[in-house]
């Protein structure tokens, strides 16, 4: 452990609390997110794991009654996305998301990959092309729909409509991604190509993936998270989570004894 | 035996009984209930009664237009029906070109559309999109409401008010006018196109949202870049209900558009519509098979014609825009 470089740090959550009108979700959560690998969050349903993941994006923000507490530092400006003060607006703009059920827009394939870039005023029409095309490279799915990018996005298959919205939120340069069980809806050959394609955009982003598969987990992610009813078990690199689990939840919850 | 059973299911209940009571290949669990099948029927024959009756009214309505109207162009030949500049039915000179008519109608609803689709479009992105729970639980129920208020109470609220208000802008507005009672019958459906918009709107999954919002746009930009094209299907189907009862409105019209066979563009200007003519002569006393009493069918067909051009319209755009999410 010593003597490999500690990777630099993209956000750390520091002593987060986050509460569901009187209903406490998340219990003093501390846990650094490194930069440029990829984080996995495990725990049986219900343990908090996808409200933490929407609290890096304030998508919380979107509904009344919830309310955070504590901090989620972002580097390298130090900004914590919690703070009043901060535009969730501004936070979205640097945090993508993946959903659990791919949610193409009612647009064509070209306009749903333009979204982001239109909702950030850009409108020349060389810059657009040139971006989306990178996006669709980047999400792997350019080679199937180059023919066609005028055709609807809803029309795809599922798997071709989950790389659709990576490559959506990917157009933006996200600072972080966040994935919320992004292959839950698909089979397991449109789930490879998105477990790949996690495993090479750690090159350029940021990834905090929530996901109910451990071998996935294990699969592609560098640090993997597990946690029980809203509090934060056990931390630490994928391997070591998942050969020697130092806490005894976390090893019940791996080989399946509980969850 | 057990083979003669087994291929004979329909076979009468006595029978099926000695069968079984024989050979035992079906328990008394698995035989038909014969009062269960009997009450099936019966529960059956009055749904279908119920909805034949709607089926056959339709087409009772369809069949008295059609037949009256051929008495009516066995004296009027459809092309003066349809090219004639005048309609002055129960004049000795008479004319009856239907388009005097449609023009009215067509003026009145484009005002009334003018005014519904924006306004009922808005509200509903407002109530769908902005509005939190408390004011949207007030304020839809107030907004159905306007809903229920009879049309002649509208009408009367045209002539008496907005025509007076109305010529305070305009001088030379005369008492009766398109513009008045369209604004007025705008105001009317309005209700209607923002409910069934708000119903579309709010029916488009969050999750849809969800994604806008997390792509950093605002909710204003969400609500017109992906709610609204979302629910494209239903907001046109509202406006098709609007058109429907904007071309099918009579009392608004009949108070406060005048009644004078008019072939206008203007607005500005009084004249009568398909409807309001129809309430006019079938008020008169006119005699059974008259050309005057035949009128009222040909008009009537020619209203039916056009809101169903509307109808296949409205299937047509909710088939190619069908929610696509």
């Amino acid at each position: 452990m010593q003597k490999e470089n500690t990777p630099q740090l993209k956000a750390q959550a520091r002593e987060f609390n986050f509460f569901y009108g009187p209903v406490q979700a998340l219990k003093n959560i501390n846990m650094p997110i490194y930069d440029k690998k990829v984080t996995a969050l495990i725990g049986p349903s219900g343990c908090g794991k996808s409200t933490y993941l929407r609290s890096f994006n304030r998508m919380h923000d979107l509904y009344p009654g919830n309310r955070y507490e504590g901090e989620i530092r972002f580097y390298p400006d130090n900004t914590n996305l919690l703070s009043p003060e901060v535009d969730p607006i501004e936070v979205r703009m640097r945090v993508g998301m993946v959903f659990q059920k791919p949610n193409p827009f009612p647009k064509t394939i070209y306009e749903n990959v333009a979204y982001g870039l239109r909702v950030r005023g850009e409108k020349n029409r060389r810059v657009l092309d040139d971006k989306v095309e990178q996006a669709l490279k980047g999400a792997a799915i350019w080679d199937e729909v180059k023919d066609r990018l005028q055709d609807l996005a809803p029309n795809l298959s599922g798997g071709q409509q989950q790389r659709l919205c990576i490559a959506r939120a990917l157009a933006t340069d996200p600072e972080l991604l966040l994935f919320d069980e992004p292959t839950s809806a698909l089979d397991p050959i449109a789930t490879g190509a998105i477990e790949e394609l996690v495993h090479e955009l750690k090159q350029r982003v940021t990834i905090l993936i929530v996901t109910h598969n451990m071998q996935q987990a294990a699969r592609v992610s560098d640090y993997t998270a597990y946690m029980y009813l809203g509090e934060m078990i056990e931390f630490g690199k994928t391997d070591d989570i998942f050969i020697k689990p130092q806490d005894k939840r976390t090893e019940d919850y791996i080989t399946g004894r509980m969850g | 035996m057990r083979a003669g059973a087994a291929s004979q299911p329909e076979g009468n209940i006595a029978m099926n009984t000695a069968i079984m009571t024989e050979t035992h290949t079906i328990s008394d669990r698995l035989s038909k209930n014969v009062m269960r099948n009997v009450t099936e029927r019966i529960i059956e024959g009055l749904l279908f009664a119920a909805a034949a009756v709607s089926v056959l009214t339709t087409v009772g309505i369809v069949y008295v237009l059609v037949s009256e109207s051929i008495h009516f162009f066995q004296n009027v030949s459809i092309v003066d029906f349809l090219t004639d500049t005048q309609w002055t039915p129960l004049f000795d000179d008479a004319h009856f070109g239907i388009s005097v008519l449609i023009s009215g109608t067509v003026v009145s609803s484009a005002v009334a559309l003018a005014v519904a689709i924006p306004m009922g479009t808005v509200i509903a992105i407002y109530l769908s999109e902005f509005a939190n729970g408390k004011v949207r639980e007030l304020a839809k129920p107030i907004l159905e409401m306007l809903g229920g208020i009879p049309t002649i109470v509208f009408g009367y609220f045209a002539l008496l008010i907005v025509t007076p208000i109305l010529q305070k802008i305009f001088p030379e507005l005369p008492g009766f006018s398109l513009l008045s009672a369209g604004l007025v019958m705008g105001i009317m459906i309005v209700p209607y196109v923002a409910s069934l918009s708000e119903d579309a709107m709010r029916a488009v999954p969050m999750s849809l949202r969800e994604g806008a919002y997390a792509m950093g746009s605002t909710r204003l930009y969400t609500a017109i870049h992906v709610v609204v094209p979302a629910a494209f299907s239903g907001l046109a189907a509202s406006y098709i209900l609007g058109i429907s009862r904007a071309v099918g409105e009579t009392m608004i019209l009949a108070v406060a558009a005048g009644m004078q066979p008019n072939l206008t563009w203007n607005p500005m200007e009084p004249a009568a519509t398909i409807t309001s003519f129809i309430v006019q002569v079938a008020l008169g006393d006119l005699p059974h098979g008259s050309i005057g009493y035949q009128t009222i069918f040909a008009a009537g067909l020619t209203l039916l014609l056009i809101t169903l051009v509307f109808n296949i319209l409205g299937q047509w755009l909710r088939r190619k825009y069908r929610e696509n999410y």
